[in-house]
C-alpha cells in the first residue's frame, strides 16, 4: 500500500448527502472478481448521461476538465453508505481520488478507504463548502487540511502512514492470538466446529 | 459500573488492545457471498495467504442467482456465471462450507445463517456485506466489513476492530396490531435520520422489542445499516433459545447465555426512545432510508433532487401513490412470517389490473418449502404473484433482471437509493403487509385500513 503522508491538488465538490456505495460503483460495472477494471464504472449513473453509449454528462463534477485528475473529493454527510463492496474505494483509488473529504462516513467504507490508502477525512459542512475547487494540501501527520484540524483514530493514522499490511501487522500478534484461542476453547467448546465430513 | 451487551460481547473477544480507540478482536465466524467472496479469497490466495479455520468459514451463492425455477449456473447478469465458477472453486480450494446454487439449505446470507444456527449469541461474526447486522437480533456482535477485512479475518482469526461508542434505542410500550419491526426501523430512520446511529453499536430494547418473535428482531437488526450504525443488537432471551434449538450448526445442549443483557446500571453513549404505541404503517416517499412517513401522511419537502428522482411533490399524501411493481423478498422482509402475514392479505384476492409485475423471493430454500407446505405459494399465484426460487433478486440491480424501465416499486426490501432496483426504479420501501395492501390497491396503501 502507498502511504500517505501529505497530498496536494485541486478538490472536486460533490456535496450531496447520503451518496451510497451503489452510485460510487454500481454492481453491473463489477465485472470481474478482481480489484481492478473499476474506474471506468466510478460514478457511472451520474457520469454518463446515456448508460449505453456512456456519453459523458457534461454536468457531473468529475467530467469537468479542471477536476480529471482532482485528488480530492468533497462530499456530504454519510458518504459511502450502502452495500460494503470494497469496489467502491477501488474505483475511487483507480480514479486517482486520495483523499476523501465529507461531513460524516458510514462506517464499513471509512474502514476500507483505510485499508487501500485513500485518506477519510470528517469536516464540517461548511467548512467543506469553502474548499470546493480550491488547490487544497491535506497533512495526516499534523492532522490538518487548509487549517482546518481533522481527527482521526491514532491505528488508522499509523496505517496510512506507513502504507502498513493490516495483516502482516497482526501476524505480530501470533502468539497472543493461539494463547487466547487456546483458553477460549476451553471455555467456549462449542465456538470450535469441525470441518463436516 | 455495569456494562452493555455490546461491552460484554466486545471485552469476551478481546485479544490485545492497539493503538487508538482500535483493539485486536477474535473473529467467530466469516460468512461470504458470491458477489464478494471469491475477489477476497481469491486476493488472499494470491498473497500467499490461508484460511486458518475452515470449519468457521461459510459462504452461499445469493446475490446475483438466477430466481428462475429451473436455474443452474447461468445469471441474467453478464458474466455473473464467473463470479459463482470462481467462488465455487476458491470455496473449494480453501476447504470452505459452500451452500451453492441448487443445494436445499441455500439462501440469503442473512436469512441462512440463522436457520442453519450457524450464527449464535455471544458469537462474532462478519461478512463482507452489510446487512452482516441482522444477525444481532441473535446477540451475537455481527457486522459488514469490506473484502480487505474478510481476507484480514479469514488469514488471522481477528479484526483490526475501532471501538464504537454505544447507543441503546429503547420502544416502550406495544405496536398496535398491523404494526411491524419494518415500521419500528423506519420509524427510528425518519426520526433520526440516516446517519443517526454513524459511529454506534446499537442495542434495540424495550417492551416491544421484547415482544418480537425472533424473524421480526432480524428485520429490525437488519437494518441497522441504514441508520449507519456499526451493527444492531438484542439481546438473547428465552425466543432466542427455542428459536435457535436443533439448528444443524448449534451446540446440543445450548449453553446458558442468560448474561449476554445490558446491566441494570450500564450506561449507553446514546439514548433514544421511541412509543411503540404511537407507530404507523411506513413507507419511504424518497431516495433514501430515512426519508420515510407514515402512509396516512403526506410528502414534506426534502432534497429537490429526491423529489425528482421520485416524481412526488411535497404536500401530496403518499397513499394513492399508483404502482407498477410489488416486490416481497429480501433479508429484511422474506421469512416465513413475513410471507404469511402478506398472504393473508391478499388469500382469496387479486392484484390489481395495473401492477406489471408482482414477485415473491423466498429468503431461503427451507423458507420456500415451508411456505409450500403450508399452500403459500399457491396463496400468491392465486393473487397473481409469481413465486421464485430463493436468493437476492431484485433487492438490488445487478445489471440482469430488471423491472420495467422507469417503474415505481412497492418493496419489502431496506434500500430505496436511486437506481438501486434499475435505472431510473423508484423504490418505497414498507413491510410485506403494506407491499401485499398495495399490490391490491395498485396504489400505495395503508394494510390497517386507512387512507388508500
Ligand atoms: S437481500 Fe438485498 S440487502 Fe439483503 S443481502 Fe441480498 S442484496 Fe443485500
Amino acid at each position: 500500500m502507498i502511504p500517505f503522508t501529505t497530498l496536494t491538488g485541486i478538490a472536486a465538490p460533490l456535496l450531496r448527502d447520503n451518496v451510497d456505495t451503489d452510485t460510487i460503483i454500481p454492481s453491473r460495472e463489477m465485472k470481474s472478481t478482481g480489484k481492478t477494471g473499476l474506474a471506468a464504472g466510478l460514478f457511472a449513473p451520474w457520469r454518463y448521461a446515456d448508460p449505453a453509449s456512456r456519453a459523458p454528462d457534461p454536468d457531473f463534477v468529475l467530467n469537468q476538465p479542471e477536476y480529471a485528475a482532482a485528488p480530492f473529493l468533497l462530499a456530504g454527510a454519510n458518504f459511502g453508505c450502502g452495500s460494503s463492496r470494497e469496489h467502491a474505494v477501488w474505483a475511487l483509488a483507480e480514479w486517482g481520488i486520495r483523499c476523501v473529504i465529507a461531513e460524516s462516513f458510514a462506517p464499513i467504507f471509512r474502514t476500507n478507504c483505510v485499508r487501500n490508502g485513500v485518506l477519510p477525512v470528517e469536516l464540517p459542512r461548511a467548512a467543506i463548502a469553502a474548499l470546493a475547487g480550491r488547490t487544497i494540501t491535506a497533512d495526516l501527520a499534523r492532522q490538518v487540511v487548509e487549517g482546518h484540524p481533522f481527527a482521526i483514530d491514532a491505528e488508522a493514522k499509523a496505517m496510512l502512514l506507513e502504507g502498513l499490511d493490516a495483516i502482516d501487522l497482526t501476524f505480530k500478534h501470533r502468539d497472543a492470538i493461539a494463547a487466547w484461542q487456546a483458553a477460549d476453547r476451553a471455555q467456549r467448546p462449542w465456538v470450535y466446529l469441525e470441518t463436516r465430513a | 459500573m455495569g456494562r452493555t451487551l455490546f461491552d460484554k460481547l466486545w471485552d469476551a473477544h478481546l485479544i490485545a488492545e492497539l493503538s487508538g480507540t482500535s483493539a485486536l478482536i477474535a473473529i467467530d465466524r466469516v460468512f461470504l457471498h458470491e458477489r464478494t467472496g471469491a475477489a477476497a479469497l481469491k486476493s488472499l490466495a494470491a498473497a500467499g495467504r490461508e484460511v486458518a479455520d475452515p470449519a468457521r468459514v461459510f459462504a452461499v451463492m445469493d446475490h446475483i442467482v438466477d430466481t428462475r425455477p429451473g436455474r443452474g449456473d447461468g445469471t441474467l447478469m453478464e458474466g455473473g456465471a464467473g463470479f459463482i465458477t470462481e467462488t465455487r472453486s476458491a470455496c473449494r480450494a480453501a476447504g470452505i462450507t459452500l451452500f451453492d446454487v441448487n443445494d436445499p439449505d441455500q439462501g440469503i446470507t442473512h436469512v441462512i445463517s440463522p436457520e442453519l444456527g450457524i450464527v449464535l449469541p455471544g458469537l462474532t461474526l462478519i461478512a463482507p456485506d452489510s446487512h452482516t447486522c441482522t444477525q444481532g437480533a441473535f446477540g451475537a456482535l455481527a457486522w459488514g466489513i469490506g473484502s480487505s477485512e474478510a481476507e484480514h479475518a479469514m488469514a488471522t482469526g481477528t479484526l483490526r476492530v475501532a471501538r464504537p461508542r454505544t447507543m441503546r434505542v429503547t420502544f416502550t410500550g406495544r405496536l398496535p396490531a398491523g404494526v411491524t419491526a419494518k415500521d419500528m426501523i423506519l420509524r427510528l430512520l425518519a426520526d433520526h435520520g440516516a446517519g443517526g446511529g454513524a459511529g454506534h453499536a446499537v442495542e434495540f430494547a424495550g417492551e416491544a422489542v421484547r415482544a418480537l418473535d425472533m424473524e421480526a428482531r432480524m428485520t429490525l437488526c437488519n437494518m441497522a445499516t441504514e441508520f449507519a450504525a456499526m451493527t444492531g443488537l438484542i439481546a438473547p432471551d428465552a425466543a432466542t433459545s427455542a428459536w435457535l434449538e436443533g439448528r444443524r450448526y448449534a451446540p446440543s445442549p445450548l449453553p446458558d447465555w442468560s448474561d449476554l443483557t445490558s446491566d441494570a446500571d450500564a450506561v449507553f453513549d446514546a439514548e433514544i426512545e421511541i412509543n411503540a404505541a404511537s407507530l404507523a404503517p411506513m413507507v419511504t416517499w424518497g431516495t433514501s432510508p430515512g426519508q420515510a412517513i407514515a402512509v396516512s401522511g403526506t410528502v414534506p419537502q426534502g432534497p429537490e433532487r429526491a423529489h425528482d428522482y421520485i416524481g412526488l411533490a411535497p404536500g401530496q399524501p403518499i397513499a394513492g401513490t399508483p404502482i407498477d411493481v410489488a416486490f416481497i423478498g429480501s433479508c429484511t422482509n422474506a421469512r416465513l412470517s413475513d410471507l404469511r402475514r402478506a398472504a393473508a392479505i391478499l388469500k382469496g384476492k387479486r392484484i390489481a389490473p395495473s401492477i406489471r409485475t408482482a414477485l415473491v423471493v423466498p429468503g431461503s430454500g427451507a423458507v420456500r418449502r415451508a411456505a409450500e407446505a403450508e399452500g403459500l405459494d399457491k396463496v400468491f399465484t392465486d393473487a397473481g404473484f409469481e413465486w421464485r426460487m430463493s436468493g437476492c433478486s431484485m433487492c438490488f440491480y445487478a445489471g440482469g433482471e430488471s423491472f420495467p424501465a422507469g417503474a415505481r416499486v412497492i418493496s419489502s426490501t431496506n434500500r430505496n437509493f436511486e437506481g438501486r432496483q434499475g435505472p431510473g426504479i423508484r423504490t418505497h420501501i414498507a413491510s410485506p403487509e403494506t407491499v401485499a395492501a398495495s399490490a391490491l390497491a395498485g396504489a400505495i396503501a395503508d394494510p390497517c385500513g386507512g387512507a388508500a
